[in-house]
């Protein structure tokens, strides 16, 4: 019959030898390879204190992006609410009023914007159905809350800080501070 | 205790400082055998995570040193339930058993030469009786009882079978034990422990392991059978027997029994450091030339450095091999373990007869 793996090998069925049987060299032997290990680099990354370097594409919790002048980008449009799988994103559009030119960028704006982070796979296809580059999938990643409405982000949680008026939060949440 | 009254007084006038000299003692070695139990549980974990490549627990404080004390805690304020069909009395009186036993083997222990303070000459032993070993393993059998009781009081057909699987684990386990150390004993002479060490200070004598090798890897295997550790830890088999004897048990009643594991492996590494290696003799150094009271602390220090790795060697064996079979553990006991430790024996005996004439 030919071997599944090349990998396989034949069981060795003789009975034990005399000095197998003294079992003693053997639990040496096992002895000495533990005792080896206790030399080895270990692979474990000590989590909070050190963390694993992300590609760059990670995806982790949403952020809603706003221009280089701090105007929110979302337009309030549903194309993400639309391709979310899960169903995660809820919104409310209002109207932008004369003097808010500087807080939103297009017309309309999203008054409401929930992603339920319970419900979210982080498939990023909401990243992908945007067409104003308003939402992005960060690199930070295992929300805790004690109660399911925390994991309901609204907009408080997820706007950036505005490149104008918090720079240097900004630089903070992007990790350059 | 007439033999210790140094400062001649009878023993009519009853000497109180004595007294106090002796709870001292036991309090500190009660002490130090719990907190020694308590980081031998530490110990345990992080080599167990070397050894597995892992890095053990280290969240609690530095290192991980308050790890102990956090599990113990979380024993303590766990709650206690007794089932309903249990024996309550029996079912208490259980891990307070084994605890008993675990701690009972302490007071037999030279634990270092004598300290001379205020005039006194203080003994760093409990008791110098003249029956040590044979106390020590009266007391050990006793251990098994801990276990039995705690089987049988559950009312839980796995804690029974488990117990079962103890009880004459440890029965057999101490035959070829206590044939091992017949033949040091031809040697010494004595069943004192006190004497054993001093016979292994003295000068043209070496440690007993020396004379002894076969019989120090017989008692040596039958002592981590004892302790119930693995590849021995038959009576517990968490995979099997899912935690076995103690299956029943919560909160401290738990803890209690785990403790006693951890007691008894350091008693069972202090009296193999005392039989076999020496007690508190320090190697290459002569004892007689330092200051009696350097020479007992230095002592104590090079007991409790050869206790530590024996403890080391225990928790390296349990962490390097799997669990017997049981039918496997029982012909290692009684057909392989027996006979030999029977050949040591007649060999000994052969060899001193020899010498003798
Ligand atoms: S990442 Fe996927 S699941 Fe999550 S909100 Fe975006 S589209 Fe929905
Ligand atoms: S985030 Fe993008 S896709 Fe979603 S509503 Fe706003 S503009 Fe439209």
């Amino acid at each position: 019959m030919q071997a599944l793996t090349q990998r396989s090998r034949a069981v060795d069925r003789k009975p034990l030898t005399l000095w197998e049987r003294i079992y003693l060299p053997a639990v040496l032997k096992g002895m000495t390879i533990t005792f080896g290990h206790m030399f080895k680099k270990r692979p474990t990354i000590n989590y909070p204190e050190k963390t694993r370097p992300f590609s760059p594409v990670f995806r982790g919790l949403h952020v809603l992006n706003r221009d280089e002048e701090g105007r929110e980008r979302c337009t309030a449009c549903g194309l993400c609410a639309v391709a979310c799988p899960a169903e995660a994103i809820t919104m409310e559009a209002a109207e932008r009023k004369n003097g808010e030119e500087g807080l939103y960028r297009e017309e309309k704006y999203a008054a409401r914007y929930e992603i339920n982070m319970l419900r979210c796979i982080f498939c990023g296809l909401c990243e992908e159905a945007c067409p104003k580059d308003a939402i992005y999938l960060s690199e930070t990643f295992a929300p805790s809350n004690f109660a399911r409405k925390g994991f309901i982000y609204g907009k408080d949680d997820l706007l950036i800080p505005n490149p104008k008026t918090q720079p240097e939060e900004l630089a903070k949440a992007r990790g350059e501070a | 205790m007439i033999r210790r009254d140094l400062n001649g007084m009878t023993l009519l006038a009853f000497d109180w400082i004595f007294l106090i000299e002796k709870l001292v003692l036991i309090a500190v070695i009660i002490t130090a055998s719990l907190v020694i139990a308590m980081y031998e549980t530490y110990a345990e974990r992080k080599v167990a995570a070397w050894m597995q490549d892992r890095r053990g627990p280290n969240r609690a404080g530095p290192f991980g040193l308050l790890q102990p004390l956090a599990d113990g805690g979380k024993l303590f304020f766990k709650e206690e339930i007794i089932p309903n069909s249990a024996n309550k009395w029996l079912f208490i009186l259980g891990p307070s058993l084994a605890m008993l036993t675990a701690m009972m083997t302490c007071a037999v222990v030279p634990w270092g030469s004598s300290l001379h303070l205020f005039g006194r000459v203080i003994d760093l032993q409990v008791a110098d009786i003249n029956i040590g070993i044979l106390y020590v393993f009266g007391v050990v059998s006793m251990g098994v009882y801990g276990i039995m009781i705690g089987g049988w009081a559950s009312n839980n057909k796995f804690s029974l079978l488990a117990a079962l699987r103890g009880a004459s684990q440890v029965i057999s386990y101490e035959l070829a034990m206590g044939i091992s150390l017949i033949a040091l004993l031809m040697m010494t002479g004595s069943l004192s422990m006190k004497t054993i060490v001093e016979q292994q200070i003295a000068n043209p004598h070496w440690w007993n392991i020396i004379y002894q090798p076969l019989g120090f890897l017989i008692f040596f295997t039958c002592a981590m059978a004892e302790c119930n550790r693995a590849p021995f830890d038959l009576p517990e088999a968490e995979s099997e027997l899912n935690m076995g004897y103690h299956q029943e048990y919560s909160s401290m009643k738990l803890g209690f029994y785990l403790f006693a594991e951890y007691i008894n492996m350091f008693i069972s590494s202090a009296i193999m450091a005392t039989l076999y290696f020496g007690g508190y003799d320090i190697p290459f150094v002569n004892e007689a030339s330092l200051a009696p009271n350097t020479a007992a602390i230095l002592g104590v220090l090079s007991l409790l450095t050869k206790i530590f790795i024996f403890i080391f060697v225990f928790m390296w064996i349990r962490w390097t091999l799997p669990r017997f079979r049981y039918d496997q553990l029982m012909d290692l006991g009684w057909k392989k373990l027996i006979p030999l430790a029977l050949a040591n024996m007649l060999i000994t005996a052969v060899v001193i007869l020899l010498k003798n004439h």
